[in-house]
């Protein structure tokens, strides 16, 4: 059964939002990834999410159903349609979907927007293709086989041509076709191209409405004092001094909603413009009942979920007999790796617009996830589905803490409580005190190595809070998916063991860009450049021969990794970098590889230091990620990952002391800034395979890279993050 | 009522002189291209241009900003147009919201120094945070306009 169907005549497409009129392909591309479903056999029950509109006047509408965030995810969804259709780029318009089920999963996250989207994409469009081609036919009384199209033309082998907008009264009326041929790759346009990001024209000129920007008529501002220690409640509050402030409303309480994506509730202010309600949060009078989470002093936490891994944990994973390879060795080594909480901080502040009207409410945020943000709302309002309209806008960024829409039941609760749109903006300070922060964690780690330098044994005990602990409180060890990317280190070893400490969480713990990659690619990378030491080798060969012969790794994945695309990388960015030839007098260099959102990242940092500070002059980063959709994109999210991994290598430290988070802005939760960048060198490995993942995979490899380089250079080896704390910086 | 000369119009306003002027911008006039991220003049995503030089909005009280020529992201200048149009060509934005502020500061600059080095531009940037990184293209952009203004 064919999942793709015309919906030209049929009643319901102005239910997603399309005009009628104009050629429209619907498609249900679950069924890409999932079994056919009943519902797709079955016309009636038909359930598409992905639509392709075409128009008489050639103007072709796409629907984007994942967010943009600097992902380039509206250019390179649609350019993969466009592509397979032979439409010309400058005739698409791309059409951003609201939050709703119908549009498939739409959370902008994992790094999968790509890879789970790229088949019925091409699928989409070489369907629409062959129904233009037919209707060409049908109007020339020729054989479609003398039919060829080419932006947004068909053309025929005598020459004459007519233009895809005016094919579109014939196209409506044709079934689609059983057998479609695909484009060959060689003939793509723009898929592995560079193409021009269908929103920089708007981003430029300051136009690109993101959350913060919407505006509604009546519409109010309003700022939220949240208590210190998370989860702490209000006791009392005194508001005369802020009603006092010139353009401040009214002043209300908002309880907490004790759900993973709620409210912390606290006390807002609504005003008449967002700095009288700033002013107005400032002037707050507030009694806290802080709660157990006062206690939470970050380094004392520290001292303990180490002292938890320097002891037996849980095993996560046991092959082969590791006490007895570190009896038998040649050499052991241990190390310890300790890496601090970190904030998102996306350029664009969280905040959400909604006016709730009766049982009804419509949102504009910048949300990763207009679902669970739509899904947050209902359950809030006690109302259900089609009451509530999510409609997604640019994002300032993400990162990952807008695929929680905790900021947006704030709106949605302050709006029904005044009976007015309204707008909630974080303060910086919010953002900064009050996130979903990426885990804290400590590592302990100890190989053994036989006399010609083998790794004969690997030991990774971690202690770190869990994300699962958001979803279920009281969850104190690592999750599953935490332990699989030290349980699936890409090392040939035969005896390894993972193990895990007990680590509680004491603020919101969040998935942060590459999330659990950080400290594991971290501790796994200045791990096997301290063994090559160890084992007098170079830490490339060193790396090549850890990961071993080829071969076809399994996981509990769906993809399993291959070794050779993963030395592949590293071989290309050491030659990249010219490793082993000589460098400037006092430059060295260092390395790391990961794999992660199934793809291979490898990358090679130059590094000196001058008065004891290290500059960052080069980095190599080549990435092997499948098949590459806009080949711009991917290398400006490598660019963009070397400066991210740089910031938290360099200065990304979140503290708590009772229970309070210590930073405050940029000013003390840093971020690299013109003057420290490198220049970042990126190479993408030509592939046929499947689209893998590139928002995040380039983060992890930088920070252990360049602690391996200041080692190479210096002699001394550094655990843990951020330099700065080391005075590096 | 304090009055605002914004891209060449006149705006009249009735809020506290001590407003900053990014939110009199922002939420009175009604421009929105002029970014909040900090508020303390950190990051420069509020940066616009005031009698030509560039200034931090979220730090100057409107009062300050009266009698003066204000320039923001919506607005006209040689220099800014022909960055954006080399920011484009090399898509230099990722989520984009840094953008108008480091537009204006690289007018600023080229407003100042027609050829500057990277020095220069390192010093004229430094105030600019962009979280998604695209510093070196950026970079790039800047000295592409440069370029393309020497062939004329
Ligand atoms: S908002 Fe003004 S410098 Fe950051
Ligand atoms: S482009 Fe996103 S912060 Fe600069």
């Amino acid at each position: 059964m064919n999942p793709i169907r015309n919906i030209s005549r049929r009643t319901f497409v102005k239910s997603v939002g399309l005009a009628s009129g104009g050629l429209i392909l619907a498609c249900n591309t679950s069924v890409f990834s999932d079994k056919e479903t009943a519902e797709n056999k079955d016309l009636a029950n038909f359930n598409p999410n992905l639509f392709v509109q075409l128009n008489s006047d050639g103007s072709l509408i796409l629907i984007a159903s994942r967010s943009e965030m600097g992902n380039g995810v509206r250019t390179s969804l649609t350019s993969v349609i466009a592509d397979e259709m032979d439409a010309d780029w400058t005739k698409v318009i791309v059409q951003q979907a609201v939050g709703d089920a119908k549009y498939g999963d739409q959370n902008t996250d994992g790094s999968r927007s790509v890879r789970y989207l790229y088949e019925p994409m091409r699928k989409i469009g070489a369907m629409a293709r062959a129904m233009l081609i037919s209707a060409a036919a049908q109007t020339w009384k020729v054989p479609m086989t003398e039919c060829t199209a080419e932006n947004h033309v068909v053309l025929h082998s005598s020459g004459k041509k007519i233009a895809y907008g005016d094919l579109v009264e014939i196209a409506k009326n044709l079934e689609v076709p059983t057998e479609i041929t695909y484009k060959n790759p060689k003939d793509f346009k723009y898929i592995g191209k560079k193409l021009r990001g269908v929103d920089v024209e708007e981003y430029v000129n300051g136009s690109a409405i993101f959350g913060l920007d919407k505006r509604l008529p009546n519409m109010k501002f309003a700022a939220m004092q949240r208590c210190p220690v998370t989860f702490g409640t209000v006791k009392s509050f005194d508001k005369t001094a802020a009603m006092k402030v010139a353009g401040v409303i009214d002043v209300i309480e908002i309880p907490r909603i004790e759900k993973p994506f709620g409210t912390l509730g606290g006390i807002a202010v609504i005003a008449s413009n967002t700095w009288a309600a700033f002013k107005g949060k400032e002037a707050l009078k507030i009694e806290w009942n802080f709660g157990d989470n006062v206690a939470y002093d970050s380094e004392k936490y520290m001292k303990q979920i180490t002292g938890n891994v320097h002891k037996q944990g849980k095993v996560g994973k046991d092959v082969g007999n590791v006490n007895k390879a570190f009896k038998n060795a040649h050499k052991t080594i241990e190390s310890t790796f300790q890496l601090p909480h970190l904030a998102h901080a996306p350029m664009e502040v969280p905040n959400a617009v909604a006016w709730v009207q009766g049982d009804s409410c419509e949102v504009w945020a910048p949300t990763q996830d207009p679902q669970s943000a739509r899904k947050e709302v209902v359950d809030y309002l006690g109302t259900t589905e089609e009451k509530v309209t999510i409609n997604v806008t640019f994002l300032g960024g993400g990162f990952g803490r807008k695929s929680k829409p905790d900021y947006v039941v704030e709106a949605v609760a302050i709006s029904k409580a005044m009976n007015a749109p309204i707008q909630v903006v974080w303060t910086r300070e919010d953002d900064i005190k009050h996130g979903y922060y990426h885990t804290v964690s400590s590592q302990y780690l100890k190989a053994s190595l036989d006399k010609q330098g083998n790794v004969t044994g690997w030991l990774n005990r971690f202690a770190l809070p869990s994300i699962a602990s958001t979803f279920s409180p009281g969850v104190d060890y690592p999750a599953g998916f935490e332990i699989s990317s030290a349980a699936n280190v890409p090392f040939d070893i035969k005896n390894m063991k993972v193990e895990v400490g007990q680590s509680p969480a004491h603020v919101r713990i969040g998935w942060l860009r590459s999330v659990i990659n950080i400290p594991h690619g971290f501790s796994q990378n200045v791990f096997a450049d301290e063994l090559a030491v160890a084992a007098g080798k170079d830490p490339l060969e060193f790396r090549l021969n850890l990961i071993g012969e080829d071969r076809i790794e399994e996981t509990e994945d769906p993809i399993k990794y291959n070794t050779a695309r993963l030395k592949n990388v590293l071989k290309l960015a050491a030659k990249n970098a010219n490793w082993g030839k000589p460098l400037p007098e006092g430059h060295a260099y260092g390395l790391s590889v990961h794999y992660s959102f199934y793809s291979y990242v490898a990358s090679v940092v130059e590094i000196s230091m001058i008065d004891n500070k290290v500059k960052v002059h080069n980095v190599y980063t080549v990435i092997d990620c499948g098949t590459v959709v806009n080949r711009d994109t991917v290398k400006a999210q490598l660019e963009g990952a070397a400066i991210f991994g740089m910031s938290l290598a360099f200065y990304g430290k979140i503290t708590a002391k009772n229970g309070a988070i210590e930073q405050s802005n940029y000013s003390d939760y840093k971020m690299i800034r013109m003057n420290e960048i490198p220049k970042v060198h990126v190479e993408i490995v030509e592939s046929t395979e499947n689209p893998t993942g590139v928002g995040e995979p380039g983060v992890p490899v930088i920070a252990p890279a360049i602690v391996n380089a200041i080692y190479k250079l210096t002699g001394k080896r550094y655990y843990n993050l951020p330099l700065s704390d080391y005075g590096l910086v | 009522m304090i009055t605002l000369q914004i891209n060449g119009k006149k705006h009249q306003i009735d809020v506290a002189p001590e407003m900053p002027l990014l939110w009199a911008i922002r939420d009175i006039v009604g421009l929105t291209g002029t970014k909040y991220g900090c508020g303390i003049g950190v990051c420069g995503s509020c940066k616009v241009l005031l009698d030509n030089s560039p200034v931090q909005s979220c730090m100057i009280p409107v009062s300050a900003a009266e009698g003066k020529n204000v320039i923001t992201i919506e607005g006209v200048s040689e220099n800014l147009q022909l960055l954006q149009a080399s920011w484009t060509a090399l898509n230099v934005p990722q989520c984009g919201f840094c953008q108008p502020g480091q537009l204006i500061a690289a007018t600023a600059l080229l407003d100042k120094i027609s050829e500057p080095t990277d020095e220069e531009i390192n010093e004229a940037m430094i105030g600019n945070i962009c979280r998604c990184g695209t510093y070196q293209r950026i970079k790039s952009a800047i000295h592409r306009t440069v370029e393309l203004k020497k062939q004329g």
